[in-house]
């Protein structure tokens, strides 16, 4: 245990997350700690704990090198009352003399445990293992060594490795070699990672739930700082638990908390394209912010048709569908519209739509409204429709 | 002859649409009905024919926009409505179409014949029509098949009654 330092718990230059794991105790040697009901966070180069909350805030806590670790093993425990539990052993370097003071620094064993209520969760343990195996920090340690002094070793390797390829045709072939060994552990690394990635994902969506139950519940144990910042993430992988159909028994309750979650999301989204969507964009945009749980058509529509906040679902004479801003009345919309119009003296459908950065359909839907309400006056002919403002109706009083 | 005075909204490209909002349709159908009557009593014309689409009337061709036939036959009706057309055959192509209503031609005649004094002698309808006496008149030049319809409506009155005399007709006013 005497290997742990206290640090505070920040990313270094070239160090990634790994994996982490909770409710982790940690025995010195073979005996119990205080260090119990923690947080375990493994990165590329090291090994945090932290009671919880402490690692998130980046708070001092205990840290250990990868670096000390010589090995690991596993010891299987079975309990009377709680079935089998696996702890994993680490076997471990001595201390390095100047290392930064710790707990326990006082302590003579050469091996620590982790240990958890119920062991630690597989994905944990593979990565831990897998990080040990690629031994990431042992690079940048190399590259550091090498900047740092010993230029006269860098030098002569670097002399031997030049007349090395100048040795001809056994130069191309080792160069060659070289190159594929290159590819090979590229490719390596990067399988590496997707597995790490894949062990992770599960955890990710268990913590993302568990916060934003916490959240909702408002126990007062996160802090608003942090309630905010970890819902700006939530919001930015989409949406943090999407409503579904299990969870209600009754279809109504279900469209009804849809239609509230739909309204949430799109509020901000629809202000920013003029205050009208189209329904296929809205059906895309929910659906690629609820990354697995899709919703069909159907349900959207019958969601949307529960809406009656400050969006609403609107239905065009040409049967065409959009979702509303309350506030964007047909009155504004048609005169924003023929300001246009009249500015441009006469637009097309098409050019109406390049001017908003709207789809055309609602372009078409926007000169309608102003049409219906008339501001605008039609005119087609071989050349297609066009529209105008209405001097027919307005020309003496301009 | 003077030039015809177009109305500002013969160059206006949506004039020549029919529009689907209530309150500007009914603008655009006066401001058509006021220029068909407006034109063709500058040309002194009485018929109108669907089909001619060579008429500067139901085409403009300096902005290429052009009447289709069913807005000229929804401006006609319109014009039917008020008294002012009325079809000459069964496919509605044909039109006679006519400044003064029927009704107002006649009591002109009628009034113009009572002043002048000529109630119960025979008139021809050149005599109305295009005689010296009527120069000055509303009715000169009018087209005489729609005279002889404005002298039926007066003889349904009983104001006048109309005597065919080889093909040419006279009126003996009352």
């Amino acid at each position: 245990m005497n290997r742990f330092a206290y640090q505070e718990a920040r990313l270094g230059e070239s160090e990634t997350f790994v994996s982490r794991d909770r409710n982790v105790k940690i025995y010195d040697g073979d005996q119990k700690t205080e260090f119990a009901d923690g947080e375990v966070v493994l990165t590329t180069h090291r090994l945090f704990w932290g009671r919880p909350g402490e690692i998130a805030r980046a708070a001092v806590t205990l840290c250990l090198p990868l670096s000390y670790v010589v090995s690991l093993s596993e010891e299987t425990t079975a309990s009377n009352f709680f079935g089998r539990k696996t702890r994993i052993i680490m076997h471990l370097r001595p201390p390095n003399p100047n290392k930064a003071p710790g707990p326990l620094d006082t302590s003579r064993a050469a091996h620590i445990k982790l240990s958890g209520k119920n062991g630690l969760s597989v994905e944990f343990h593979s990565a831990l293992r897998e990080t040990l195996s690629a031994r990431v920090w042992e690079i940048s340690l190399a590259s550091e060594t090498i900047v740092r002094g010993a230029e006269s070793v860098a030098n002569v390797s670097d002399r031997l490795a030049r007349i090395q390829k100048r040795t001809g045709i056994g130069g191309i072939e080792r160069n060659l070699e070289a190159k594929a060994k290159a590819t090979d552990e590229n490719i390596a690394l990067a399988f590496q990672d997707l597995s790490v990635l894949m062990a992770m994902a599960k955890d990710m969506v268990g913590l993302s739930k568990n916060i934003s139950s916490k959240i909702r519940e408002q126990k007062g144990e996160i802090s608003d700082d942090e309630t905010v910042r970890f819902k700006s993430y939530l919001l930015s992988l989409g949406i943090d638990d999407p409503v579904t159909r299990d969870n209600f028994t009754s279809n109504t309750a279900y469209f009804n908390s849809l239609a509230q979650q739909i309204c949430e999301m799109l509020l901000d989204p629809i202000e920013e394209h003029g205050g009208m969507m189209s329904l296929a964009d809205v059906y895309c945009r929910v659906n690629r912010a609820r990354g697995f749980e899709l919703l069909s058509p159907e349900d959207l529509l019958h969601a949307c048709e529960q809406l009656n906040g400050p969006i609403k679902l609107r239905r065009f004479p040409s049967g065409a569908m959009v979702l509303q801003l309350e506030s964007q009345d047909d009155e504004l919309i048609a005169i924003d519209t023929s300001e246009k119009v009249r500015e441009a003296e006469s637009l097309a459908v098409e050019e109406l739509a390049k001017q908003l950065g709207i789809s055309l359909l609602l372009a078409k839907e926007r000169l309608l409204v102003a049409e219906r309400l008339g501001k605008v006056c039609r005119d087609e002919s071989v050349e297609g429709l066009r529209f105008y403002a209405n001097l027919l109706l307005f020309r003496d009083i301009d | 002859m003077a030039e015809f005075q177009w109305p500002w909204e013969y160059t206006f490209p949506p004039f020549f649409t029919l529009q689907p909002h209530e309150e500007t349709r009914q603008k655009q159908f006066k401001v058509w009905t006021d220029l068909f009557l407006k034109y063709l009593k500058h040309n002194n014309k009485f018929t109108l024919g669907i089909n001619d689409q060579t008429s500067p009337l139901f085409c403009n061709e300096s902005i290429n926009r052009r009447l289709s036939p069913e807005f000229i036959q929804l401006i006609l009706e319109q014009l039917q409505q008020t008294g002012h057309a009325a079809p000459l055959d069964k496919k509605r192509q044909e039109w006679q179409v006519y400044w003064h209503t029927l009704e107002e031609y006649g009591n002109m005649v009628y009034d113009w014949i009572q002043e002048t004094g000529q109630t119960n002698s025979i008139c021809t309808l050149y005599e109305i029509a295009s005689g010296e006496n009527t120069t000055q008149l509303e009715f000169h030049d009018v087209d005489e098949a729609v005279l002889l319809n404005a002298l039926r409506l007066l003889e349904e009155k009983g104001k006048c009654e109309l005597i065919e005399m080889d093909g040419s007709y006279g009126a003996k006013f009352f």
